[in-house]
Parts: C-alpha cells; sequence; structure tokens
C-alpha cells in the first residue's frame, strides 16, 4: 500500500475530498493503480482459494455445498490419495522433484555456461549462435515435443527418466537470459583483471564470473523448474509407464478413467494442492538470492 | 479400398510436426507367419482401474504356461491416447497391446497402427453380439480388435419425483416430448433433461438408435451419413424441443448440472449402462431413487438402442509377438474368471453376452440398490443395440459436433444446421486426408 502518500496527505485531513489540490491529487494518482492491483491479486488468488477450499471437501460435499464454504473430508482426501494404487501419488511427486529439480540444475548449468560464453569470449559465429538461440525462444516447446520423441525413439531412449530430461537441458531462454546478464554483471576488467593474475578460463569463470551470475541463474533455475513441474505434453509423448509418470501426468490419468469409472476429482483437487505446495516452498526459499548483489563494487566506474 | 494413401495425421497442433506420411490404408497383408517361440514379454496401454490386478491372474495361470508374460501401463482415456498411440506407432515403439474405443478402431486400421488377428481370435466371435463383434471387423473379414465392454443407452429417471409430479415413463420419444412438456407446465423450474453438447457420444448413440449410419463406404470410397434422414429426424426432434424450452439446454458434467441431478431440477437423463457411477458423484444424495428404463423409441413396439461408450482390445502391428498377444485378449475378455474380476476391479460392463449375467451381475449397482433386476434389464436391453458405423474421423466430427451444436442449443437456433455444417466438416476432412468421397 501507498503509506508514503498516506503520510503526505496527513495534513489536509478533515477537508473536503474534492476540494483539495496537490497532496491528495497524489493519493488519488496512488489509489487507481493498487485497486488495479488488487483486482488482479483476486483474480489470480480466487481459483487459488477455490482449490484450497474444494481440497477440504468429501466426493458428497464436493458439488452440492457452498462453494466456498470448507468441507470436512480433508483428511479423508489426503488418506484417499495416498492409498490411492499403493501411494502412486507419491511416486508421481518424487518424479517430478526429480525431473524438475536436476533438470533445471542441468538447464542452469548449460545456460550459465553458455551465456557467459556468449557474453564474454568473441568468436567467429558468435552472433549467429546468439541468433538460432533466439529463434528458439520464440518456438514453443511444445511444437519439439514429437520430434524429440521420434529421435529419442529411434536411440531406444522413449519411456525412460532421460527421454524427459535430456530434451529440458537445453533452454534457449535460460541460455538468452544468462548472456544478457553475465554481459552486464561479469565486467570484462574483472576477467582481465583474473587473467593477470594468472588464472586459467575455467578458474575464472567458476570463481569469479559464476557468483557475480547468481541472482541471474537463480531466476533461470526458477523459471525452469516451474516450467519442467508445469510440463505436460512432453513427458505425455515420451513416458508410456505410468510408474515414471510426473504429477502433472498422474494426475490427468485419475481425471481420464474411461466412461465406466467416475473421475476421482476429489483427489484429483487434492492432488492438486499437494503439487503446488513444493513450488510456493521454493519460491519463499530462493527468492532471497535475488537481492544479492556480489561485487558489486568491485571496478570503479 | 486403395492400398496407400497420402495420410496427413491431424491432431492438435501435431499436425505441424508430422507433416503427410505415406500409409497402408485399413490393414493390409499384415500375417507375419511367426511361430509362437519362447516366451513373449507384452505391454499393454490402458485406462481400465485396475487392470493390474486382472492382469495377474493371466500372469499367475494361463501366461504362465504359455510363457506369455503381461505388463500394464496405465494410461489417461480418451482421444489424445489415439494420438499418443500413432505417435508411438510412427517410430515404431508401440505397446502390444492397447485399450481402444469403437469409434477411433477405424483411425487406427487406416493408420495400419493395429493388426488383424482374425487367424487367432475368430474363435472368440461366439461370445458376442453380432452388432458388437461387427464393430471391431469394420465390416471386413479382418477382425482388429476383440470386444471388452459396452455401453448400451437407456433411460434413467428419478422414481419419486416421477410420480409426485404424476408422469409416466415415456416408451417414445414423442412421449419424451409430451412428458417435458407436462413437467414444464406443473413445475416450470423443474427439467425433465437437458440437450448437452459437451458430449458427442450422447447424440451420436441417439442417432444410432434412429438407424443413422455416419460412416459407410461404398466401393472404395468413403460415404459419410451424418446428415441422413435419421440423424435429421433426431436433430430436430432435440431442436425442437430446445426452442420451445421443454428442455434444459445447458451441457453436462459441470457443477451446475451435478447440482440440478443432485435436488431435482433435473430428474431424467439420457445415458447408458455406466451412469450409475456418474450418478454417484454427480448426486450423491439422491442415492435410491433411481430408475432405469429402456430407451424412448420413435415407433410404438420397437426395441433398439444406440451405444454410448465402449472399448475393445487391440493388438498393435509393432508387436512381435501378435499371436501371443491375440490369446491374451481373448482370454482377458472371454474367460470368466477374467471377465468377474474386470467387472469387480474395473467396473465396466462386459461386452460378452455371457458375462452379463454372471455372478458379478447379480446385485444391482449399489446407487441403484431399490432395483434388484437392474442388471438382467441391462443384459435385454444390451441384445437390442443397433449397429454402428464409424469412419477414420470420428474425431472431426465430433469436433464440430461439440462447436455448431454447443452454439446452436446456446442460442436455441435451429439444429439441422449444425447437422449440416457438421457433415460439411467431415467431408472435407476425409478428402483433405486423401480419402475418396463418395457425395
Amino acid at each position: 500500500m501507498s503509506s508514503p502518500s498516506v503520510v503526505k496527505a496527513g495534513p489536509v485531513v478533515g477537508i473536503a475530498p474534492g476540494a483539495t489540490q496537490g497532496p491528495p491529487r497524489s493519493r488519488r494518482v496512488g489509489l487507481t493503480p493498487t485497486l488495479a492491483l488488487l483486482l488482479g491479486a483476486v483474480y489470480c488468488l480466487l481459483p487459488v482459494a477455490w482449490v484450497v477450499i474444494a481440497a477440504t471437501k468429501s466426493g458428497s460435499e464436493l458439488f452440492s455445498t457452498f462453494t466456498f464454504l470448507p468441507g470436512t473430508g480433508l483428511a479423508d482426501n489426503l488418506s484417499g490419495l495416498s492409498a490411492y494404487r499403493d501411494g502412486i501419488y507419491w511416486r508421481w511427486m518424487g518424479n517430478s522433484a526429480l525431473y524438475a529439480g536436476l533438470g533445471a540444475l542441468l538447464s542452469t548449468a548449460v545456460s550459465a555456461i553458455s551465456g557467459y560464453a556468449l557474453a564474454i569470449y568473441r568468436f567467429r559465429g558468435r552472433e549467429t549462435v546468439f541468433n538460432i538461440l533466439l529463434a528458439g525462444v520464440l518456438m514453443p516447446p511444445v511444437i519439439l515435443a514429437i520430434p524429440q520423441y521420434l529421435l529419442l525413439a529411434r536411440v531406444d531412449l522413449a519411456d525412460t527418466y532421460w527421454s524427459v530430461l535430456l530434451p529440458l537441458v537445453l533452454s534457449p531462454y535460460g541460455v538468452y537470459l544468462s548472456r544478457i546478464y553475465a554481459a552486464a554483471a561479469v565486467p570484462r576488467d574483472v576477467v582481465e583483471a583474473g587473467r593477470m593474475d594468472g588464472a586459467g578460463e575455467w578458474r575464472i569463470f567458476t570463481r569469479i564470473a559464476l557468483p557475480m551470475m547468481v541472482p541471474g541463474l537463480v531466476t533461470v533455475f526458477l523459471f525452469q523448474f516451474v516450467a519442467v513441474w508445469n510440463n505436460f505434453l512432453l513427458p505425455y509423448i515420451m513416458l508410456s509407464d505410468d510408474e515414471k509418470f510426473p504429477i502433472t501426468l498422474g494426475l490427468f490419468t485419475l481425471l481420464e478413467q474411461g466412461s465406466n469409472t467416475p473421475a476421482l476429482y476429489t483427489l484429483v483437487i487434492t492432488g492438486a494442492l499437494l503439487a503446488v505446495l513444493p513450488l510456493i516452498a521454493l519460491f519463499l526459499v530462493i527468492q532471497r538470492f535475488w537481492s544479492l548483489d556480489l561485487l558489486s563494487g568491485a571496478v570503479k566506474s | 479400398m486403395p492400398n496407400t494413401k497420402q495420410r496427413r495425421f491431424v491432431a492438435t497442433a501435431v499436425a505441424v510436426a508430422l507433416g503427410a506420411t505415406t500409409l497402408a490404408a485399413c490393414g493390409g497383408s499384415d500375417d507375419d507367419s511367426e511361430a509362437p517361440s519362447g516366451p513373449a514379454n507384452l505391454t499393454y496401454w490402458t485406462w481400465t482401474p485396475g487392470m493390474d490386478k486382472v492382469v495377474d491372474l493371466w500372469n499367475k495361470g494361463p501366461g504362465k504356461e504359455q510363457e506369455i508374460t503381461v505388463t500394464v501401463k496405465k494410461q489417461a482415456s480418451g482421444d489424445t491416447l489415439v494420438t499418443k498411440i500413432l505417435t508411438a506407432h510412427k517410430a515404431g515403439k508401440g505397446p502390444d497391446l492397447v485399450q481402444a474405443e469403437y469409434q477411433a478402431l477405424p483411425t487406427l486400421v487406416s493408420n495400419d497402427a493395429v493388426a488383424d488377428i482374425s487367424g487367432d481370435a475368430k474363435a472368440a466371435k461366439s461370445k458376442f453380439a453380432e452388432g458388437v463383434w461387427q464393430q471391431t471387423t469394420l465390416g471386413t473379414d479382418a477382425v482388429y480388435a476383440i470386444p471388452q465392454d459396452i455401453g448400451p443407452m437407456m433411460f434413467y429417471y428419478r422414481e419419486d419425483l416421477f410420480e409426485e409430479y404424476g408422469l409416466t415413463v415415456p416408451t417414445t420419444w414423442d412421449e419424451f416430448a409430451e412428458t417435458a412438456r407436462a413437467l414444464k407446465q406443473k413445475a416450470p423450474d423443474v427439467d425433465l433433461t437437458t440437450f448437452s453438447a459437451n458430449d458427442s457420444g450422447l447424440f451420436a448413440g441417439l442417432a444410432q438408435q434412429a438407424g443413422a449410419q455416419w460412416w459407410t463406404t461404398e466401393g472404395d470410397k468413403w460415404k459419410v451419413g451424418i446428415d441422413d434422414a435419421a440423424s435429421q429426424k433426431v436433430a430436430d426432434f432435440w431442436g425442437g424441443l430446445v426452442k420451445e424450452g421443454a428442455i434444459d439446454n445447458q451441457p453436462m458434467y459441470t457443477p451446475a448440472w451435478n447440482k440440478a441431478l443432485n435436488t431435482g431440477r433435473q430428474i431424467a437423463w439420457l445415458s447408458a449402462v455406466w451412469a450409475p457411477g456418474t450418478l454417484t458423484t454427480a448426486a450423491p444424495d439422491t442415492k435410491g431413487k433411481w430408475r432405469m428404463a429402456p430407451l424412448p423409441q420413435w415407433s410404438k413396439g420397437e426395441d433398439v438402442t444406440g451405444s454410448w461408450g465402449g472399448s475393445s482390445t487391440a493388438v498393435t502391428t509393432d508387436s512381435r509377438h501378435r499371436a501371443a498377444a491375440a490369446r491374451f485378449a481373448a482370454w482377458l475378455n472371454t474367460d470368466r474368471d477374467a471377465l468377474t474380476a474386470l467387472a469387480k476391479e474395473g467396473g465396466i460392463y462386459p461386452a460378452s453376452t455371457s458375462a452379463q449375467l454372471s455372478d458379478a451381475f447379480a446385485e444391482p449397482p449399489a446407487f441403484f440398490s431399490n432395483q434388484t433386476d437392474f442388471y438382467a434389464g441391462a443384459a435385454e436391453i444390451a441384445k437390442t443395440t443397433a449397429p454402428s458405423a464409424w469412419g477414420p474421423n470420428v474425431n472431426v466430427a465430433y469436433t464440430t459436433f461439440k462447436d455448431a451444436f454447443g452454439a446452436a442449443a446456446k442460442s436455441r437456433s435451429d439444429f439441422g444446421a449444425a447437422l449440416a455444417t457438421m457433415q460439411d466438416d467431415t467431408v472435407a476432412d476425409l478428402k483433405k486426408q486423401g480419402f475418396e468421397v463418395a457425395e
């Protein structure tokens, strides 16, 4: 909220609104964006609230009681979810953690090293490589899923953990972001200074440049993690064994059980709620790295 | 039918990536005379819940003797699975066995994804009703799948509310319309049922009951009859009811629909044999208050129903153990123990006629405990299922149905125009795919 403007408006409290000039005007200007943002927040949070409340409802309450009236079935839903096919839900959760965690880590590593190289070194074809990457950023990954499947099937990697991990390792957007960030955050002077002091290129990258790039890399990691966690089409096409399914795919099979069996709405809703928690936790834990401004005083300008 | 065709694989965004490829249409000769040599490990894509437990019976019993082990890989049902099977087939990595809805079989066959198993499966024919078996042969000498479950359509109604409003169960569609109007007069805020455009299977089943044949072959050409007289009759009937406001026009399977059923604002539902499962979650408070009756007929004395849903077990052309896979498919859908387990674990209504009266179906579904002869009645109705005729682009017809009829139902406008749109789009897509179409 715009507390500073409220303080400013202090002296004119008591004057009829409309008759005021100056400070109240700035207050009114502050009010509109605040309202717009609040509206946006409600728009975003309402579905979340729905999921939270619906997860507490039992099967018989789900569609029959008032939408935002909490139900009594949360414990049953949780135990039902854990019991479903001997707890396969938790296996899906573990798979998702593996795909998203390892996938985002690998992809961040690749992005860091390529982004750094593209930003610091000058070599023939650098702009071409970068332009191809830019084209990659514009290409929706959905389009690539089928060709990737056909290629991986040829080398017998379809329906393995690798089939989901490998296509994620190169993230054009991650490389793009890393390059931009490295160009801004790693001064060439620092790299030169490292060379003067006799450090090898690898040492300069790992010991000097990498720490400077951390805030940017955290962003890349988070973006990738969320993207992989929510990924659907790639694992859908790659995997046929439901022991390897990520959570998105697992919940989908709970919904689409064929016409003979009703969709397991309560389990899916509870499962969806639990599946968002790791993402929220991750954001809360990692976001403090964003404020890092390492070595910002290393170079005099 | 010509042997090869330029076929375009159309399934949402996938199309862009795959492009045109040459594939054999409608099977062809693929009798790889493989001797059943050595042990076979088969993979099976299915969405039926509890299928792993049924397959365990095989792996510990007949499968063990014949050294055929089957592994279940549980999938999500629906059109997306067809896309997935075709993609896997393109890479030559399809599973050995797949579960396929009847209306998806022509698509799989024309992409050469499922194999002709007539050699190993002919013996199973006697276990199924003629109309059911015909769906897996597509009217040829080949056998592309073994029927697993069926969805004969029925009329479900609230027994208590019918009594309260003084209504009788309609036996003809004229009576059905009268019942809807009578109810509107007595209780203007209550609807007999709704015309929903979000599940094409319902309308397809109703058209099938009226005698529609949406896809047929004429020589080596496809003939599309979506806009035929029978379908027009059905479309006009429902369009008229929606237009005069005798029934609701809201889609089903929504929370609002659940609520309407649960609170008695909609007191009947045209559905199939699997309706008890849906009602259990949609309208939990109405347990024991429903009753099932045969579908209303177009003329008095007739006895025909359509089907909505149902699936089969098919062997893929990618399988290296087709004979073994066909043996398993036949066992799964004809063996007594297997079918009992399927009914218990998977909740399916078996296609096999003898299984429909087995011990597993002695008791009515829990939601219909008041109607003790539920399954005896269901088996009688199942016998009257009209033959169906599916083609290679059911998905396109269904998508157009949802769009065209969805709009028509919402605006309470002419259903006949929507049906014509559906016909045109389906024909245009067939032509685009390279099939010859008889006009």
